[in-house]
């Protein structure tokens, strides 16, 4: 069980990469809110909790990976980083234009990025490259990435799903962002991909389950698919596209939306009482 | 003594530099008695990755050994090693400019008789489309054995096109290799043909032919396709009255194009090709009989080197 004060850290971590989020996206420019909101707990508990990862040696062979699949998402890991300091924060400021180091999807040119991704479905099998590769060096290495509910759809990443499971790959994490809602709607109502636990397990993966928003939960969670021996893991977490920011939650129009300068103040303000009251 | 059929010569070499270097790995997608990987698979069970029949999962998984710091080779025919995987060898691969081989088996149409379906005769074009990607085509196993020694320190993705079937040799003995070099295997003054994989050797006769009836000709081995070495084309086109291309691959994207992109804005003489015109290939009982139907022959090089000649002569006359 995580102790309360990592637990109480971490939760603040998560507001933070929540405000950095809505500071790079800025007023007037389309941006991935959604996506990324949904994952702030869950990134926050890798690099601030469990992952072996030192922001001053983004290249030590033996380091935890984490990626994002769904590399549109990409705005959370960034701020991860940001608050690592292994991304410079004036940086934030530059997402997505000339001469910045901040591209629209997951690249090589950003600090601390370990793949490209945004390319729906590949990341399952990076991550799968990754951790066959890291099994051959001995080294203890983990894998995260995280997939998307609408990325499912990808036959890919079931190509991914076979092979890690034929390996066993113990060492391979994926969490997946159920958040519902994909780029033009629910995807319930987009592409509906039902028995989500029973596929994984039929592709010979271990289903854990977690509320994507619960850190204590997320942290205890990792340590079971830690824990699990002799395959991949896969965690299926519920979360709310958008989470924190009202107007942007449960909605489509914030997967890539655009903010008036009071929606964005009113996020960042939404954003700010949410980290000071919470318990 | 080299063999002189491609797909064992690069299996072999696999093997050497395996033994070479810990970095290498093999990838397969069921395909591995085609391409011969499995002879690396023999040697090497724990760095060979059976991927089944998921060339795509194959391709971004390589991505992520490269990203360890390995060196992977991934394996199927030209069509799917191409085609299938594009979007994969795109954006996981050649965006970030990994050092991933990407083995195209059975390239062009040395697999006669599966048709259509199994024949690569685009994947040059697409491969040499994409940002970071060399493009290699060897005209015969001994050419692959020097490819391969090239493989462990050079930067970013190679996709390299194999013939399924025994070459004839055409690589001078001693002469050095690396990638990007072209190599003038004849020289002559009237004619320059240049020609990647089986079409090297069919140059060569071609040029024979054509020094029988007075025209001098120069054969030019490429077998880096992309990074084209431009100034060593506009040098070889200098001076020739006719400029002929030959390869085993659509007109669209090859090496004819990749030659007259290279000799763009420079004055030369005129060029035809000599490949497979915007067609799929088809099934045949034999080799040598499918190149004959799309006319990759020596005499379609000579004949093609004529008629450019004439149609010179034909226009100083009407100067």
């Amino acid at each position: 069980m995580a102790k309360p004060e990592e637990i109480q850290r971490i939760k603040k971590v998560a507001w933070d990469l929540r405000a950095d989020i809505v500071k790079m996206i800025g007023v007037g420019k389309a941006g991935h809110l959604g996506g990324s909101c949904s994952l702030a707990e869950i990134v926050a508990a890798l690099y601030f909790g469990k992952m072996h990862f030192d922001p001053k040696a983004l290249h030590d062979p033996d380091r935890d990976r984490f990626l994002v699949s769904k590399g549109h998402s990409v705005l959370v890991q960034y701020a991860a980083l940001v608050e690592l300091g292994a991304i410079p924060r004036d940086e934030m400021g530059k997402l997505k234009t000339l001469g910045g180091k901040l591209q629209g999807h997951p690249d090589m040119m950003t600090p601390g990025m370990e793949a490209v991704t945004g390319s729906l479905g590949q990341g399952l099998s990076i991550a799968t490259g990754m951790g066959l590769s890291l099994r051959l060096r001995k080294s203890p290495a983990r894998v995260y990435v995280v997939i998307g509910d609408g990325e499912l759809a990808e036959g890919q990443l079931w190509e991914a799903a076979m092979a890690a499971a034929r390996y066993k790959l113990d060492s391979l994490t994926a969490i997946l962002d159920k958040n519902r809602i994909q780029a033009t709607g629910p995807t319930k109502e987009i592409f509906d991909i039902p028995n989500v636990e029973d596929k994984w397990r039929a592709f010979g993966w271990n289903v854990l389950n977690v509320d994507g928003h619960d850190v204590g939960a997320i942290l205890d969670v990792l340590d079971k698919a830690t824990a699990t021996k002799g395959g991949p893991t896969v965690i299926v977490a519920d979360t709310i596209k958008g989470k924190g920011v009202s107007f942007a939650e449960n909605t489509a129009a914030f997967h890539n939306g655009v903010m008036t300068g009071e929606q964005y103040n009113q996020a960042l303000t939404e954003i700010e009482e949410s980290r000071r009251v919470m318990q | 003594m080299t063999s002189p059929n491609l797909r064992s010569a690069y299996g072999a070499s696999l093997v050497r530099l395996g033994k070479k270097d810990e970095r290498v790995v093999a990838l397969e997608a069921d395909l591995g008695k085609s391409t011969q990987s499995v002879m690396f698979q023999t040697e090497f069970p724990d760095r060979y990755f059976q991927m089944g029949i998921a060339e795509q999962n194959m391709a971004s998984t390589a991505a992520g050994f490269a990203l360890s710091g390995m060196i992977p080779f991934i394996h199927s025919f030209a069509v799917f090693a191409s085609g299938r995987t594009y979007d994969q060898l795109r954006n996981s691969i050649c965006i970030p400019n990994l050092p991933v081989r990407i083995c195209g088996s059975s390239a062009g149409l040395s697999d006669f008789g599966d048709g259509k379906t199994h024949q690569g005769v685009e994947d040059a074009a697409l491969m040499r489309s994409l940002p970071n990607m060399t493009v290699l085509c060897p005209a015969d196993s001994i050419e692959v054995e020097q490819m391969m020694d090239c493989m462990l320190d050079w930067p970013g993705p190679v996709y390299f096109r194999i013939n399924r079937n025994d070459l004839p040799f055409v690589t001078p003995e001693g002469e050095p290799y690396s990638i990007g070099k072209m190599t003038r295997l004849r020289e002559g003054g009237d004619v320059a043909i240049f020609a990647s994989g089986i079409m090297v050797s069919k140059a060569l006769e071609a040029a024979k032919t054509l020094e029988t009836e007075g025209t001098s000709t120069r054969v030019i081995n490429i077998s880096t396709i992309k990074p084209l070495d431009r100034d060593a084309v506009i040098r070889y086109a200098r001076g020739v009255d006719a400029i002929v291309t030959a390869e085993e691959h659509s007109i669209i994207g090859g090496i004819g194009s990749a030659v007259v992109e290279a000799l763009r804005g420079v004055s030369h003489a005129p060029v035809e090709f000599v490949g497979i015109p915007d067609s799929f290939g088809i099934s045949a009982e034999g080799y040598n009989e499918l190149l004959a139907h799309f006319k990759l022959t020596s005499d379609e090089i000579a004949k093609t080197a004529k008629s450019l000649l004439k149609g010179k002569e034909k226009c100083a006359s009407v100067l």
